[in-house]
This record gives structure tokens, C-alpha cells and sequence, in this order.
């Protein structure tokens, strides 16, 4: 008896498919990051907002206290735009050698550029200290040379160093942003300019240039977004004399108590760093690259001119000098002893050691902690392996939910990028006044950590899924879905192979995100768990030899399973996939 | 005049260009005429010095250009994909070239118009680059290519990406504009009716040579080698015997017995760039295998022929009908027989050609 | 998507269930950093009263309270150590103290017992002084200074060292030592000639004593610092060969030294407070007060606890130190500390 009969065809009304309406759908892959964010994110922001901002704590603040707010904003902006203007310097011609020129050592120089990004804060810190600073390098090597009583660079505590790191930082955002539309801009636009009488100088600048700047806004937004949310930086490198927004939150919140006007000043880096996500948003969304990819290998060429030959040395003596030497420096200074140990009077024994990494395995009784340093690496490693999880868990449907931009795609997004933003401390600080009451009472958990650390992945691994899984055009999903596979096959054998890659190069993200944190860490974290970070910190903060060199030790094992994981993403990374 | 003296060129280690030498003189338009990947897309790379060859020179009214950059060439480039500048509009990608040759605004305002016109889209100086469909994209690109009068033209494949009828509109409109404009113009394709259309002499590009160079009748008609009639399409290529080297001259294949012209000449010959092999009868002696080239139009059919056979295929063609027979020759016929029918052909022989 | 939501409440509920791990009983006691105790007094403590000591070591003096504050309706800590007589009033405020009246107060001195509720118990005190390196002043032939008004001669420019009051006790001692002297309307004019004739100022002691100290293991370039009057002692104690004399020694003039009190308190909320009272006594017992000197550098409360023989030899107290009631330093430091950070550091 056949099922197929003219009236059952021809009468009856066809069904609607689908349980769920149609509205919930799209809400579903959010489910789970927002309740996440909701919960870890806006709600403790919103109790420490209230906590100052209450109309009672607003009596308490006065003309001098809006002066220091003003004061703070007007030297965080102007210090975020000198760092900005000057990381583009640097990385616009770095872009241009990269995405143009093959030469010796290009893979090198790039992961070069990449590591300090993932590196803590301390570690920069303490790799310039190690170059620049009074017992640095630098100024040893000058007092020896000519024959000087006392360090000549005082660079440390001045605002030449704090802008020298932030280049340091977020150089390779733009080489990555930039240097990625220069590949694929399409060659025969210039070749056709050339034919039209363009020398390469007007081809840069009437064709290239123009062509990529939405490139170089995105790029300029993100570095003034990092450099305007600068923290450790400004306060290990700057000394007491320089305070941004982030840095008076914390001197207010954290030492001076005054938590009406840290609030007030929360809110306003809060809203400043929504309107810069806003506008980021903009434009990456807006200028999503239309033209055919095509393979970045096809723009580059052997340098040949001499003019290009200069070039090409110019820059790499500016980014070895730049990159490689703070970074050599703090191995360097972990196996040499230089200074006396803390306390102890006697000769100096100078010379290579590698008493630093050793003392590592041994928990002295006047230990500033009351486990070995080397648990931290541990405890680093467990934090960063649950912010993997947590961070993939909740990340990838947000960024295939993105994959697709809809209306709410656009609203959402300046949304996820905002723990970025937020203040560390008050981050910190709404964590422990809102979980330490029931039902809700761990504030005490070391678990808390790790969910910080997972605020701040969370948009690093959206952001490098979503390329990806945009990537997948629909039609192949379609070919699959009609030679009968249902919509899980059609994922396993679609979509997975596309995305895991991607995959692994975001939870490496998030795993060296996590090792690396400090700012958050440092409030939630308790002794008896410390993070590398932390402990490295901490050990810089006690003078003294000893201490100073198992801070170098630890730094450079940082720096090295950072390196090694900036290495496996790099080799991960879908060619011309991510945005950075 | 441009000038190419063995240019040679490889490509991922291999050999591309093989010693490529032509002329192109003014006002002629040259088509390139070649298998996709035969490097013509190269060559004219290498014409325009966007890429240097290994060996050989490019030469403008004698003068080697090998150290004269690109953007000095004045050659316009016409590409496959426009390569239009997205972030002008069609005025300002129009005006590029005279930018670059620092003249008036006003002075350029007049020429822009006067190179709309000449492609028919005068009023689109406004329009955004993505608004444009792919005809039109692909005029603006040659009207910025024309515009600042460039002493050469090359043309990349610029219809490729068209759709037949676009690209039949577009043809006779290149054909008009080339020779308005009365640039000397290198046309790339790998389409043979194009290059028939807009040709006044056809390069054949084989095996990084130039192994054919002509009219276009009489490229087609005479194409010389096996190889360029198997390009070409030229017709029935069958293999035989000379039988007959007196006049005559007598050739026999399995499908029948030709009597070849008088004035039969193997290979076309100008330019000097192609080895002549000399005439039937001359080099060749009795019993030698050559190959023939039968013509498929201009047979008719008949009581009695030199061509007999059975019809396995007939296939309805706009301008008559492809009949093939079980012998594996095809003809185009007017009227269309049965199949199973045999059919008696009569070849005259101007049909017949020699091949090398 | 449902393996999503099934994995986040998975992840959640494992999140949600993790809870601090069963065992003996552990007494957490929260202290500022540069809190130290031998290992032997600790272990006698925790065998004797079998328990285990967790010390909560949270920052600087003024970072500690305010995590205590912050978190006291659910307390991280059983007690705590380290709040001074420049924070005593903030945290008394705030009501995180349980009050113990311990049988030890009566053999403490008036002086130290600031807070007659008893909630915040006195351990130590010390003396907040200028360090001057002797071998310096004598190598470049310089007078001592004696008073703070000498600290501006041009002579001692840029060899000063102070800490920032805002970050280190030390510093706020000295600072408030300025305001004692000065006047709350004068100091700041002190400060911007201090500024002028080059004062350094660094974030913490442990910088300042340890990087820019002529006369400790750091040789740095200032060889007058703000540090402790038991600082001279200590150098003696930890020299590499035997001493005679101290290097270092102290400015004792004036108003150049500033009287701190340390404190400990029971939190409210501890959920074992027997064990917790018997942790105070035990601090303000003779054998912590005896090791006390040679770990913290601050001189013991209890009468009855010995000082080392170095103490009694080469560590000064100050014979007219500043002090400033501490309802004083409540109501104006942090006015106090910004107007200083305005005039010193901007």
C-alpha cells in the first residue's frame, strides 16, 4: 500500500518543522557563555559597582577625587596613543617585510615577535630589568667599558620603558592583522597599477595602503585597547610616579580603600573599552575580506635591490635588538650570578650557576611560600588544563554561532571582548565580595582562578574558532546532507576535520593565556596555590641574588612552554585563517 | 614596434618558454594562441616586466627594455579578472594611468570621458567598482588600460570569465575598439574563436615555441602540423602513403585515395620563426608516411566519391549537421542522413591539406 | 548544541561541588608579607595543640586588612596578624575582630594596648628610622644629618631613599613622622624640597633596603634609607665575617623616627575559636616574643622576653619618638597620602 496518495499530497497542511520555536534557536549556542559571563562576570562587576557607587559612597567623593580621575584618564590615553603611534612604527614596515620578502630565519623572527603577547607581565618586566635596568645588562656592560662608578641608563622608572614594552607586546598584532591582508591582497592589483605607470612608492601609498587600512584601524584599536588597559607593565617598569585608570583602581581599591571612587573609575575604563570593542567590531565585521584568498606564498619574493636589502637589514637589527634582547637577557640572568643573595655580605662569586634552578626543588624555612617553587609550575599547568576545557566548552558554539554574523552576533560580540577591558582588580575584588556567601560561598576555592583565566581566554579562543568555522562553506554541508548524512555525520565529516585544527590552536591559546595571567591571579589566588606568575612575582619583589635569580629561573621556563605553545599554534593555524 | 628574440623562461624547474621570438607591429593585433598552461599568460608578464627571462630580450624599436622598469613600459595590461581597484570608483580607476602621468585635472576629467565613451559606459564615472556586472567591469578595465595611450596593449584572457553570449557582445566590441584606437595589441586566449575574431595574424603556442603564425584563414586552413590541427580542430587528421611523388601527387590512406593540389605547401611561412619543410614531392619520397588533413566542410555528398562509409552519428550543429562515419572521419553536411545509411562524399581537393 | 549545555553543567556541577578537603584540623592565620617565625616554635605550637598552621601571607599591611575587610561576612582566615597602629582604627571599624581579652595583656605595657576593646591585641613594635651607612659618609667626608630639616641640604642630594606611604608602612611612618614635625599645613612644603634636592622613592621596604641601600648586600647608590632601628642589628647578625660595631645605625633626632605597633586579632565568623585564642597567647607568649627579634626585626611586647645580645648592642630606640593619635591617622591619612602622591610623585 503505497503512503504516497493524492490526497495526503494535495490536502492537509504541511508541517512547520522543529520543536522550538524559531527565536530560541539562535539564542542557544550563547546559552551557555552567558550564563558563564552572567554569573563569573557581571554579576561581581555589578556588586562591586554598587558597593561604590551606592548613593551613600557617592557623598564621600569630592573635587580632589574627580581631579585624580581626570588626571588618571587624560595620562592613560595620552600614553596608550604615544605606545600605539610608535608600535605601528615598528610593526606597519615589519608587516610589509613579512608579508612581501622571504628571507633566512622569516619563521624564526616571527615566532620572535609573537612570544612577548603571551608573556606575564612579571616576565617582561623582569627581561627588561634584566637588559635595562640598574643591574641590567646594559648598564654593567657600560660601567665596565667605561670604567663607570654608577649605572649611566636610568630607563627603568621613566616613561621611555613603559612605552618600549608595550611596543614589545603588540608589535606582532600588527605584523598578524596587517602583515595578513598584505598577503592577500591580490598581486595583479599592483602589477596593474605598476603597468599604469605606479612607481612602487605610489603603489604603496595610493594602492597598498589604502587597500589594508581597515587592517591598520583594527590593528591600531587593538594595541590602543591593550595599551589603555595596561597594568603590570606601568607598575612593575613605571615605578610609583606613572598611574593609569587600571593602576589608580588598584591603588585606590587595594591600598587606599577608597572604593567609591575605584568604582567610579572601573566604570569608566569599563565604558571606554566598550566603545573601543564597539568599534573594533565595526570594523572587522564591515571589511571581512570579500576577494577571492589567495595563497600567501605568491607575494613573496627574494629580497633583490639594494635599496631592499638595506631595508630588510634595518629591520631586523631594530626587531632582534628589540625582541630578542629583553628575552635573552632573563635566561642570561638566571644562570649568572651578579649580585650578592639577600642579606649575605660576603664576596660575590660571579660567574655562571645554575644554583637558581635548583634552589627551585628546595622550600627554604624563610620561604616566602610555604611550598617549593616548583608546585607552582604545577598548580599552573592543573589551572591552565581546566581553563582549556571550560574555555573550549563554552567558546566554540559562541564562535560558531559567529561564524554566521546575525543581528545578535553583532550585539553580542563587543560583549565577549569586554573582560578584556575590565580591570583586573575590580574583577578581582567583586569575585571575593560576591562568593563569599552562601550558596555561593568559594571564595576560598583555588577554583576561582581558573574561572578568571577563562574570562579572559574565552575571546582569544572565540576569536581564533570563528575564522575557521566561517571558513566552511555551506554547499559542502549541503553535498553531505544529500547524499544522506545526518547532521551529526555531517559534522564529523564536514566540520571536524576543518575545525581541528583550529581546535588545538585555541586551546593552545587558552593554555598559554592561563599560564601566563597575572592580574586577576594575583587577587584570586591563594598563597598556598600559587601560579608561576605569581611566584615569580613574588620572588621579584625581595631583592637579593637568590631570589632574584629563581625569579629569572622561573621566568625563563615560562617563557619557554610559552614559547613552544606560540610554536604549535603557529604550525596549527589554518594558512590565512585567524585573525591572529 | 615590439620586438621578442628567444625568450626563454621556466617555471618550477621545468622549461615553459622554449626560445619564443615574434614581432608585433603597429597597429596589429596579435593573437597568442595556446593550451592553458603553455605560458602565455607569462610571456605577457614578461612583455610587460613584471617577470625577467632566463634568456632572450624584449625590444622596443630596437631598444632592449630589459632595464627599463614596469611602471616606465608604458604597456597596458588588460587582466582575466579586471584587477579593477576596489576602493576607487570607475572614474578614479579610469584616471589611474593619467595620475601617474601627472597631467591636468581637467585634462584627465577629458580623457576619462573620452575613454568611457569609447567603451560605452559614459555615464557609470561614479559607480562603485562592486556595483558593476562583468561586462562592465571588464570595459572599465580596458578603457583604464587605453586611457593614458599606451604604446602596446596586452590582453589576458579577458573574456574567460564571461558568459557565452556576453562574450560574443564583447568580442565585436574589442574588435571595434582595437582597431578605433589603433594600438598595437597582444591578445592572449586559449579560445580559438576569439582569436579568429580579433586577430589580424594568430601565434600558435606550443611547447614554449611559436610554431604557427598567420592569418587567421590561413592558420586554420593550413595549420601544418598534426599537433595545431589537433588544437585547432582543424578537421580529419588520417594517416597515409605517398603512392605518387610526379604530379599528381598521390597519397593513400585507409579511408580512400587523395590527389593533393599542385600548389599543395606543407606550413604556411612568415616571420622566418617556423622551419618549412619543404614541398610534397621534393623531400619526400614514395612510400614515406605522411600525415593528411581532410577538411570537414566543403564536402559534398554524392552518387560516387573518393570517401565512402557508413553513418554511425549525426548530430544537429546551428549552421548543418556533424555526420560521423564508422571510419571515424566527421563531416558537416546541410542535409542530414539516417543513421545506418552509407554515404558516398565527394573531397575536392582544395579540402586537403598536407601535415608535417 | 546538546552536547554543549550537557558538558558546561558537567563542568559546573564539578565546579560547584569542590569544597575544601576534610583532615586534621587546620588554623589559617592571614598575615601581611614579611611575617617569618622559626620552624621550630611553629612546629612546637602545632604539636602541642595538634593542629596544622596555614599562613596566609596577602600582600602589604594595608592590602591584607582590605581583603579581610572585604571578605568578613565569610572570612578567609581564623586570625589575623599584621594590622598597625596607622590601620588599627580602619579595621576596628569595619568589625572584622572577635574580641579576646587574653590573660597575657596584663603584662603588657599601657602604651602598646591602643585598643581598650580588645580586639586587636599588640605583638611588636618598632621604631621607624633613617639608616645612614657609616662607611659611606666617612669615605665622602659628609656630615651625619641630624634632624629632618638637614635631609635638605643640597649636600645629601639624590641619597635619600624613602618608601611610598601609600604601599609601605615604613613609608607611612615616615610620613606621618614629617606631619607630626611639620604640621599637617607644613609638611607638604618639607616634601616638595625634598623633592626637589632629589629624594628617590621605591614601592616597598624590601626595594628600598635591599636595591638602593649603600650599606646592605645590595650596594645600591643611597646611603640614607627609611627602615627600622633594629636594621643595624640585623646587618651585624647576618655579616659574613664577625663585627664589632655596626655598619649601619640610625637617625635619632627629633621626630626622624616614627613608633609602630603591630597587631593581631581574631576574625569574627572563625569557626575554631578555642584554638584561635590559643594562638594569640601563644603569640604574645615568651617563646614567640623571644624568636620574634631575629625573624621580624621588631622588639617584643612581653616584658619577660629576652632580647638577643646583637639587639642589645647595636639596635637603637629612639628616645623622642612621633607619634599621632590614632583616631587622627584614621580620619586624615588617606587625604594625607594623596596629597603627598600629588606633591612628590606627579
Amino acid at each position: 500500500m503505497s503512503r504516497f496518495n493524492g490526497d495526503a499530497c494535495a490536502g492537509g497542511p504541511t508541517s512547520v518543522g522543529g520543536l522550538r520555536p524559531s527565536w530560541i534557536r539562535p539564542l542557544l549556542p550563547w546559552l551557555g557563555a552567558s550564563v558563564f559571563l552572567g554569573l563569573f562576570f557581571f554579576y561581581p562587576l555589578a556588586r562591586i559597582l554598587w558597593l561604590g557607587l551606592n548613593p551613600s559612597a557617592l557623598i564621600t567623593l569630592n573635587l580632589d577625587s574627580l581631579l585624580l580621575a581626570v588626571h588618571s584618564l587624560g595620562f592613560t590615553f595620552y600614553q596608550a596613543a604615544l605606545s600605539t603611534l610608535l608600535t605601528l612604527v615598528i610593526g606597519l614596515p615589519a608587516a610589509v617585510l613579512f608579508a612581501r620578502n622571504d628571507f633566512r630565519g622569516k619563521s624564526f623572527l616571527r615566532v620572535l615577535t609573537a612570544i612577548p603577547f603571551m608573556l606575564p607581565t612579571v616576565v617582561v618586566a623582569a627581561g627588561f630589568n634584566a637588559l635595562l635596568g640598574p643591574n641590567g645588562w646594559v648598564n654593567l656592560g657600560l660601567m665596565d667599558l667605561f670604567h663607570l662608578s654608577s649605572a649611566p641608563i636610568s630607563m627603568v622608572g621613566s616613561l621611555g620603558v613603559i612605552l618600549l614594552a608595550h611596543v614589545f607586546y603588540n608589535t606582532t598584532i600588527v605584523i598578524r592583522l596587517v602583515g595578513n591582508a598584505l598577503s592577500h591582497l591580490d598581486p595583479r592589483l599592483e602589477q596593474a597599477a605598476r603597468t599604469l605607470g605606479a612607481n612602487p612608492q605610489r603603489v604603496l601609498g595610493l594602492l597598498t595602503l589604502p587597500l589594508v587600512r581597515p587592517s591598520i584601524l583594527a590593528a591600531s584599536v587593538l594595541v590602543f585597547i591593550f595599551d589603555f588597559t595596561s597594568f603590570g607593565v606601568i607598575l612593575l617598569l613605571g615605578g610609583p610616579g606613572f598611574s593609569t585608570l587600571e593602576v589608580e583602581i588598584y591603588k585606590q581599591a587595594v591600598q587606599i580603600f577608597n572604593l567609591p571612587l575605584a568604582g567610579l573609575l572601573s566604570l569608566i575604563q569599563l565604558l571606554c573599552t566598550l566603545a573601543f570593542s564597539i568599534l573594533y567590531s565595526r570594523i572587522v565585521i564591515r571589511n571581512v575580506v570579500t576577494s577571492a584568498p589567495r595563497p600567501a606564498e605568491s607575494n613573496l619574493h627574494k629580497v633583490r635591490s639594494v635599496r631592499q636589502k638595506l631595508f630588510l637589514a634595518g629591520m631586523l637589527v631594530v626587531l632582534m635588538g628589540l625582541f630578542l634582547l629583553p628575552l635573552v637577557s632573563l635566561p642570561l640572568a638566571s644562570v649568572t650570578r651578579l649580585q650578592a643573595d639577600l642579606g649575605v655580605r660576603g664576596p660575590v662569586q660571579y660567574g655562571l650557576t645554575i644554583n637558581y634552578y635548583t634552589e627551585l626543588f628546595i622550600n627554604r624555612s624563610t620561604s616566602i611560600f610555604y611550598v617549593p617553587p616548583f608546585k607552582a609550575i604545577g598548580n599552573s599547568l592543573g589551572y591552565a588544563l581546566l581553563t582549556v576545557v571550560l574555555s573550549l566548552a563554552l567558546g566554540f558554539p559562541v564562535a560558531s554561532a559567529l561564524a554566521r554574523p546575525g543581528r545578535l552576533g553583532r550585539l553580542l560580540d563587543p560583549l565577549l571582548m569586554l573582560p578584556l577591558g575590565a580591570s583586573a582588580v575590580t574583577l578581582g575584588l567583586g569575585f571575593i565580595i560576591t562568593f563569599n556567601r552562601p550558596p555561593l560561598a568559594f571564595v576560598t576555592s583555588p577554583l576561582l582562578v581558573p574561572l578568571a583565566h577563562t574570562l579572559i581566554a574565552m575571546p582569544f579562543v572565540v576569536r581564533s574558532l570563528q575564522p575557521s568555522l566561517a571558513s566552511i562553506p555551506d554547499r559542502l554541508r549541503q553535498a553531505a546532507a544529500s547524499l544522506g548524512a545526518s547532521s551529526q555525520r555531517v559534522w564529523f565529516a564536514v566540520d571536524w576535520p576543518i575545525v581541528a585544527r583550529a581546535t588545538l590552536s585555541a586551546a593552545v591559546f587558552a593554555f598559554t593565556i592561563s599560564l601566563g595571567e597575572f592580574g586577576a591571579s594575583s587577587l584570586v589566588v591563594r598563597p598556598e596555590y600559587p601560579t608561576l606568575p605569581i611566584a615569580i612575582a613574588r620572588f621579584l619583589s625581595q631583592p637579593g641574588g637568590l631570589n632574584y635569580g629563581q625569579a629569572m629561573a622561573m621566568a625563563t621556563i615560562l617563557m619557554v612552554v610559552c614559547g613552544l605553545g606560540i610554536l604549535l599554534i603557529e604550525r596549527l593555524r589554518l594558512p590565512g585563517a585567524g585573525e591572529f | 614596434m615590439l620586438e621578442l628574440v628567444d625568450i626563454h623562461k621556466g617555471y618550477e624547474g621545468k622549461p615553459l618558454l622554449n626560445g619564443v621570438s615574434a614581432r608585433v607591429a603597429a597597429g596589429e593585433t596579435v593573437c597568442l594562441l595556446g593550451p592553458s598552461g603553455s605560458g602565455k599568460s607569462t610571456l605577457l608578464r614578461i612583455i610587460a616586466g613584471l617577470e625577467t627571462p632566463e634568456q632572450g630580450r624584449v625590444c622596443w624599436d630596437g631598444v632592449d627594455l630589459a632595464p627599463i622598469p614596469v611602471h616606465r613600459r608604458s604597456f597596458g595590461l588588460v587582466f582575466q579578472d579586471y584587477a579593477l581597484f576596489p576602493h576607487m570608483d570607475v572614474a578614479r580607476n579610469v584616471a589611474f594611468g593619467l595620475k601617474m602621468q601627472k597631467l591636468a585635472g581637467a585634462e584627465i576629467d577629458l580623457r576619462v570621458a573620452d575613454a568611457l565613451a569609447m567603451v560605452n559606459l559614459s555615464d557609470f564615472g561614479s559607480r562603485r567598482i562592486t556595483d558593476l556586472s562583468g561586462g562592465e567591469q571588464q570595459r572599465v578595465a580596458l578603457a583604464r588600460a587605453l586611457a593614458p595611450h599606451p604604446r602596446l596593449l596586452m590582453l589576458d584572457e579577458p573574456l574567460g570569465a564571461l558568459d557565452r553570449n556576453l562574450r560574443a557582445q564583447l568580442m565585436s566590441e574589442l574588435r571595434r575598439i582595437l582597431h578605433a584606437s589603433g594600438v598595437p595589441a597582444i591578445y592572449v586566449t586559449h579560445d580559438q574563436e576569439e582569436a579568429f575574431t580579433l586577430a589580424d595574424r594568430v601565434l600558435l603556442l606550443h611547447d614554449g615555441k611559436i610554431v604557427l603564425s598567420g592569418k587567421p584563414e590561413r592558420v586554420w586552413s593550413d595549420p601544418g602540423s598534426v599537433w595545431a590541427a589537433q588544437f585547432l580542430d582543424a578537421g580529419n587528421v588520417v594517416e597515409g602513403t605517398i603512392i605518387s611523388i610526379k604530379p599528381p601527387y598521390r597519397v593513400e590512406t585507409p579511408v580512400g585515395i587523395f590527389e593533393l593540389g599542385r600548389d599543395v605547401v606543407p606550413v604556411p611561412v612568415r616571420d622566418e620563426v617556423v622551419p618549412s619543410p619543404g614541398k610534397v614531392g621534393q623531400a619526400h619520397s614514395k612510400g614515406e608516411k605522411v600525415n593528411v588533413l581532410i577538411s570537414r566542410r566543403g564536402v559534398l555528398q554524392g552518387a560516387q566519391g573518393n570517401v565512402s562509409g557508413v553513418v554511425v552519428d549525426v548530430i544537429f550543429r546551428q549552421d548543418g549537421f556533424k555526420v560521423t562515419l564508422a571510419n571515424g572521419l566527421d563531416f558537416y553536411l546541410p542535409d542530414a542522413p539516417k543513421v545506418g545509411e552509407k554515404i558516398n562524399l565527394i573531397i575536392p581537393q582544395a579540402a586537403i591539406k598536407c601535415l608535417s | 548544541m546538546k552536547r554543549y549545555l550537557l558538558l558546561f553543567f558537567l563542568l559546573a556541577a564539578t565546579l560547584f561541588s569542590a569544597c575544601s578537603p576534610a583532615g586534621p584540623v587546620t588554623l589559617t592565620v592571614m598575615t601581611h608579607d614579611s611575617f617569618a617565625a622559626s620552624q621550630s616554635v611553629i612546629s612546637a605550637f602545632e604539636q602541642a595543640n595538634n593542629v596544622k598552621l596555614v599562613f596566609l601571607k596577602s600582600g602589604d599591611a594595608g592590602v591584607a586588612l582590605n581583603k579581610a575587610i572585604l571578605s568578613k561576612d565569610a572570612p578567609l582566615a581564623d586570625v589575623f596578624y599584621g594590622v598597625d597602629n596607622t590601620f588599627l582604627s580602619r579595621a576596628i571599624t569595619a568589625g572584622i575582630y572577635e574580641p579576646y581579652a587574653s590573660p597575657l595583656l596584663a603584662k603588657i605595657s599601657v602604651q602598646y594596648q591602643l585598643d581598650i576593646s580588645d580586639q586587636a591585641l599588640p605583638v611588636d613594635y618598632g621604631d621607624i628610622c633613617i639608616n645612614y651607612d657609616k662607611a659611606y659618609f666617612l669615605t665622602h667626608k659628609l656630615p651625619i644629618p641630624v634632624s629632618l630639616e638637614d635631609l635638605l641640604n643640597p649636600e645629601y642630594k639624590n641619597l635619600l631613599v624613602v618608601e611610598n606611604p601609600a604601599t609601605s608602612s615604613p613609608g607611612l611612618g615616615f610620613l606621618l613622622a614629617t606631619i607630626k614635625h611639620f604640621g599637617p599645613d607644613g609638611y607638604l612644603k618639607y616634601w616638595s624640597s625634598l623633592r626637589v634636592n632629589g629624594v628617590v622613592v621605591v614601592d616597598d621596604w624590601n626595594s628600598a633596603y635591599y636595591n638602593n641601600f649603600t650599606g646592605s648586600s645590595g650596594h645600591g647608590s643611597q646611603p640614607l634609607v627609611v627602615s627600622y632601628s633594629s636594621s643595624p642589628a640585623a646587618e651585624v647578625v647576618y655579616a659574613a665575617s664577625p663585627l664589632t660595631t655596626a655598619p649601619t645605625a640610625s637617625i635619632l633626632g627629633p621626630d626622624t623616627c616614627f613608633r609602630q605597633v603591630e597587631f593581631v586579632g581574631i576574625l569574627k565568623g572563625t569557626r575554631h575559636l578555642d584554638l584561635a585564642q590559643k594562638f594569640v597567647d601563644f603569640m604574645l607568649g615568651q617563646q614567640f616574643q623571644e624568636d620574634m627579634p631575629l625573624q621580624m626585626f621588631m622588639y617584643p611586647v612581653n616584658p619577660d622576653a629576652s632580647l638577643p645580645s646583637e639587639y642589645i648592642q647595636y639596635a637603637q630606640t629612639a628616645p623622642q619618638p612621633a607619634t599621632l593619635d590614632p583616631s587622627v591617622i584614621a580620619a586624615n591619612r588617606d587625604q594625607w597620602i594623596a596629597d603627598w602622591t600629588a606633591a612628590v610623585l606627579h
